[in-house]
């Protein structure tokens, strides 16, 4: 703990400088002060959408990096996304006040067997904060519980997550109920987990396996620009 | 001319206690470092180079390793070399018996061994950043119901030191005797 002479006024920075400072506390996952300085923005005449991106979003990006990189590891990675959670407690309800750009809607949740949330949830914090909508099915999704959802959400894109070697073949499953139903191509699908690879995203008939929530986002954003092209 | 079992470090234990056991003179062991489960994308080729360093040194190569979080990259990769390796996903599936364990299908049950209740804090608690940031335990565990505490051996220390580790974890404890599983079988082929 430092000392409280030491210890940093955040609403004493200026904009440039607390959006810094918002990086570095989202990197090291204190939750408090993204939570004080997301209030010092908005009180500052910030739009939500500009503190969500230019401070959330970009620290998010950051920790992203570093954890690709090795340089951070899970449970730091978990309490940056815990500080996140909290900033974006804020401006959830904000966002949808003041209208931000909305990029598609995603339905996402485990395989049916697996209970593993931790990569799923990551995903779709970081693609709301990219301007997704997200609808979050959670834990242990049978193959009806995601086509029911995307039919009746209207969605752009599935995205599935498995975290065992053994949960992982039942993304195989939807996609092929998909083809049976003809609707496989109504539907960008994402894939990823930790056994996932490249070569079984190809292999059961996914759009794309994302290695981490950064790659999700970017995947998710071309491939809507490719269907917005095509439209 | 012997043949090598190349094993991960968390089975080092039960595999000389099997070629113990068993007498079997003519298997040698080699180990790979245990903490290769925290990234087990690094497996395949960990696994290769020591296949390649044994080559023409022994009879027979064998993969003392199940899929282990690699998501199939192993057994290709252990094809490629044309060796063998355990079948199943990881070790507490061979260690009750792969068939059974699959015919349990239980979801929301997390796994220790002896390994693994001996080394919990070292594989577990400290890897997971709960020493200092307990507060992430819900995180990891909070879909789970129940530690099923796979027993190898008789050890009443043991036992206890999965049952505090259930308790910390927040979790419901279940011990059950597995011995060595198919791992006894698949070696002593």
């Amino acid at each position: 703990m430092s000392d409280e002479e030491d210890d940093l006024i955040l609403d004493e920075l200026n904009d440039e400088e607390l959006v810094l400072q918002m990086h570095d506390d989202l990197y090291d996952g204190m939750a408090d002060e993204i939570f004080e300085a997301v209030h010092i923005l908005l009180k500052r005449g910030w739009v939500p959408y500009d503190v969500l991106t230019k401070a959330l979003v970009e620290g998010m990006r950051i920790v992203g990096i570093d954890f690709r990189d090795g340089i951070l590891f899970v449970p730091e990675v978990l309490l940056a996304a815990g500080a996140m959670k909290k900033g974006m407690g804020i401006l959830k309800p904000l966002l949808i006040e003041t209208g931000a750009p909305q990029l598609g809607k995603m339905v996402i949740g485990t395989v049916k067997g697996d209970i593993h949330d931790i990569g799923k949830n990551l995903v779709a914090m970081m693609m709301e904060g990219a301007g997704f909508e997200v609808v979050d099915l959670g834990i242990n999704n049978p193959v009806e519980d995601y086509i029911d959802a995307l039919k009746r959400e209207n969605a752009d894109i599935l995205g599935m997550s498995a975290l065992l070697t053994t949960t992982m073949p039942y993304m195989k499953i939807v996609i092929d109920t998909m083809k049976e139903q003809g609707i496989r191509d109504d539907y960008i699908v994402l894939v990823g987990g930790a056994p996932l690879n490249e070569e079984f995203g190809k292999a059961i008939g996914s759009d794309a396996y994302c290695r981490d929530a950064a790659v999700a986002v970017e995947t998710a954003k071309e491939f809507m620009a490719r269907k917005h092209n095509q439209l | 001319m012997q043949t090598l079992i190349i094993a991960c470090g968390a089975l080092a234990r039960e595999v000389l206690a099997l070629i113990e056991l068993n007498g079997w003179r003519h298997m040698e062991l080699t180990c790979l470092p245990a903490d290769l489960h925290l990234r087990p994308e690094k497996i395949p080729d960990a696994v290769e180079v020591a296949v390649e360093a044994a080559r023409g040194k022994y009879n027979d190569i064998f993969v003392a390793y199940a899929d282990c979080g690699t998501g199939g990259l192993l057994a290709a990769r252990c094809e490629k070399l044309g060796v063998e390796m355990i079948s199943g996903p990881h070790c507490y599936s061979f260690f009750e018996g792969n068939e059974a364990f699959a015919a349990r299908g239980e979801v929301t049950s997390f796994y220790l061994t002896d390994f693994l209740a001996r080394q919990f804090d070292a594989f577990v608690w400290r890897p997971m950043g709960l020493d200092r940031h307990p507060e992430l335990r819900d995180m990891y565990f909070g879909n789970y119901e129940k530690l099923v505490y796979l027993a190898q051996t008789e050890d009443d220390s043991l036992t206890a030191a999965a049952e505090s580790a259930a308790q910390r974890l927040g979790l419901d404890f279940e011990r059950r005797f597995t011995g060595y599983g198919d791992l006894e079988a698949v070696l002593g082929q």
